[in-house]
């Protein structure tokens, strides 16, 4: 038995023979054509061909999942009728004597390249349906055929370096069980298309073509981002069990979508999630979260060569507030440096950049920057229920000149006649210890205190989690952890102020019983965490915790903490 | 020739559902039919020019037509912009 490891990118566990979709050999060369008026009739045939299919793919996409997924084959049928390109490629067959196959390519490698320099993401994204496109084209100019995997009807697992926006629309949900790729990450076509259709996918795999061979039984489990070849009968056996398990799992969380988040002793806490992207937004409300715990806004500014203007910013800001409907929505101001470059920035490289310049130190300095954010935040506050909290906070001081700087802002804008919230809550995040140990004082001036434990937990114990040689350091159930986690929560309830937590523990099935005793009233996580989570939180008594976490303050060890919570509360 | 100047209003701008629209509908035309934008004209017929353009919110773009078909062509092209990207 041999095991790959991915990325999980679509969950739940599959089991079929493998079914290894290859990429054909496109190799192109240049030949001097005699007669180009027949080229062009072959050019014209291969089109003409590849139109055809892809009008089967689309009225196929729109039948089986809608308007909205098959709108891409129709921009794809234009590309193969777009005069800009037929016309060049014409051009260099009757001009320049090329075969058609050598034209096409030039021409729209031509294109790909544009549309990839453009600094606009959506544009970025049309390079690769030009290649899709293109590539349909040339095999039918090769003579290749390309394996359908339309006509695939039992039960099968697609192995592929990965996989094109055509590629997926051809996939049977019904006989397609799961899918594995070389490429690829958690946001590439080929996850985001396995998570809308439900089908089991790792992604990322490095070595699924090189090592699985058509007819091989593979077993997908993209809940742990593995690939099992060629399993024993007791691995079918787990993994059946694995994968029945989880479905039936599955049908109960997706019945607490539109619930609210209830513990056993009838109290509340707010579930949210955790976005970088207005994209995330779908898996939120598909997820039934009741509001956005953290929008990290660093995305905006990286994978660029300047910064995002005020307008660009308010867009997407305007957007997460409306598409959320009134459900809070906290947005986290800049959060870059140290390890996050910004190459357009020009910082200067520092020995120990997670104890540097960065965060809310930077946006100090860099006023500018921030202001820009700001008032892009105070505008899209008019839109929602939006609420601003400011990264790596230090000292009061830090707390108060970031937020004067923001009540400046809002007054020029008033001023201005821009319509802006009244009620926008103005919090911190809690990540260096001095924040926790001091809460009280900071709970008098912040609204809410919002505890990223993956730099808490690096800071208390001055460990780099990224460093395997001290990462068993990283210790979230840590006392000491959870004491600095009460310090906040108490200090917030004494002030009449809410605390919540953005970092990974919050979604961690260990932690949320301990969490939920210390009294905290938002967890933010990822999207996928939160029906789990409302589900075990469904059985847990708020007050009986209370008792069970202020024990767990004075344990000796991590270890001895999580014992204890899974032999509690956890089957 | 007929020409028209439009301002774009819709939020995307023109992006992919309304330039596919746009395309679609000068294709049914005989003309010629350009879009111009900041002193840049594409052939509207083109999906890759007109996408190529990267028109967005706010801005100012003139169709031009030219041929046996012209003041149909903007008519038609005219209904398919105020339906939802611009007036």
């Amino acid at each position: 038995m041999q095991k790959l490891t991915g990325i999980a990118a679509s969950s739940g566990v599959a089991i079929a023979k493998a079914f290894v979709h290859e990429e054909p050999d496109m190799t192109i060369e240049l030949k001097e054509v005699q007669d180009p008026t027949s080229e062009v009739d072959r050019l014209y045939a291969a089109l003409a061909k590849s139109k055809d299919e892809l009008s089967v793919i689309k009225d196929k996409t729109e039948k089986d999942l809608g308007a909205d997924k098959a709108e891409i084959f129709a921009a794809h049928l234009l590309v193969l009728s777009d005069p800009e390109l037929v016309d060049a490629v014409k051009g260099k067959i009757t001009d320049e004597k090329q075969n058609a196959e050598y034209a096409l390519n030039e021409v729209a490698t031509m294109f790909i390249t544009m549309f990839e320099n453009m600094d606009n993401e959506y544009m970025k994204e049309r390079a690769s349906d030009i290649r899709d496109v293109s590539k349909r084209v040339l095999g039918h100019l090769l003579g290749i055929q390309t394996q359908s995997l339309a006509t695939i009807s039992e039960e099968t697992i697609i192995i592929a370096e990965d996989l094109t926006p055509s590629d997926t629309a051809q996939l049977n949900p019904v006989f397609i069980k799961g899918f594995a790729t070389d490429i690829g990450g958690r946001t590439s076509h080929s996850a985001i298309m396995s998570r809308s259709l439900e089908i089991p996918a790792v992604v990322g795999a490095k070595e699924v073509t090189a090592q699985i061979h058509t007819g091989m039984t593979v077993i997908v489990d993209g809940l742990e981002g593995l690939v099992i070849l060629d399993p024993t009968e007791d691995e079918i056996a787990a993994y059946t069990k694995k994968r029945d398990d989880f479905a039936k799992q599955k049908a109960e969380w997706a019945k607490l979508v539109n619930e609210q988040t209830t513990t056993k002793d009838g109290g509340h806490v707010e579930l949210a999630a955790n976005i970088g992207t207005p994209k995330d937004l779908e898996g939120v409300i598909n997820n039934g979260a009741e509001g956005i715990g953290l929008y990290r806004t660093e995305f905006l500014y990286m994978g660029r060569t300047e910064l995002p203007s005020e307008e660009e910013q308010f867009e997407a800001y305007k957007e997460v507030v409306e598409r959320m409907e009134g459900k809070p929505v906290v947005i986290r101001t800049l959060d870059i440096g140290g390890d996050k470059e910004l190459p357009y920035l020009d910082l200067p490289k520092e020995m120990n950049p997670f104890l540097g310049f960065r965060a809310i130190r930077l946006c100090l300095e860099e006023k500018e920057i921030f202001r820009t954010q700001l008032r892009a935040l105070l505008r899209a506050s008019a839109f929602g229920n939006l609420k601003i909290m400011f990264p790596m906070i230090a000292t009061l001081d830090e707390f108060r000149q970031a937020k004067a700087m923001l009540l400046e802002e809002k007054d020029k804008l008033v001023a201005d006649g821009s319509s802006v919230s009244d009620s926008i809550e103005i919090g911190m995040m809690v990540e260096i210890p001095s924040t926790a140990v001091a809460a009280d004082l900071f709970a008098k001036e912040v609204d809410f205190f919002s505890i990223g434990t993956n730099d808490l937990i690096q800071y208390t114990m001055a460990a780099d989690r990224m460093n395997e040689r001290v990462s068993y350091l990283y210790q979230p159930y840590h006392p000491a952890i959870l004491r600095l986690v009460k310090m906040v929560v108490d200090a917030a309830h004494n002030h009449g102020k809410w605390a919540g937590m953005c970092g990974e523990m919050a979604g961690d099935e260990v932690a949320i019983p301990l969490l939920l005793g210390l009294g905290l009233d938002e967890f933010s996580m990822s999207a996928t965490s939160i029906l789990p989570a409302r589900n075990q939180l469904l059985e847990l008594s708020k007050e009986e915790l209370a008792t069970f976490s202020s024990e767990m303050l004075s344990l000796d060890t991590a270890e001895e903490v999580e014992q204890r919570v899974r032999e509690t509360y956890m089957k | 020739m007929a020409e028209k100047t439009f301002l774009i209003t819709a939020d995307t701008g023109i992006h992919a559902r309304p330039a596919t629209q746009l395309v679609n509908k000068a294709g049914q035309f005989s003309s010629d039919i350009t879009l111009e934008h900041k002193g840049k004209a594409v052939n509207l017929k083109s999906i890759m020019g007109v996408m190529s353009l990267g028109v967005g919110k706010g801005a100012e773009v003139t169709v031009k037509t030219e041929g046996s078909d012209a003041d149909e062509a903007l008519k038609a092209i005219e209904e398919v912009i105020k339906e939802g990207l611009g007036e």
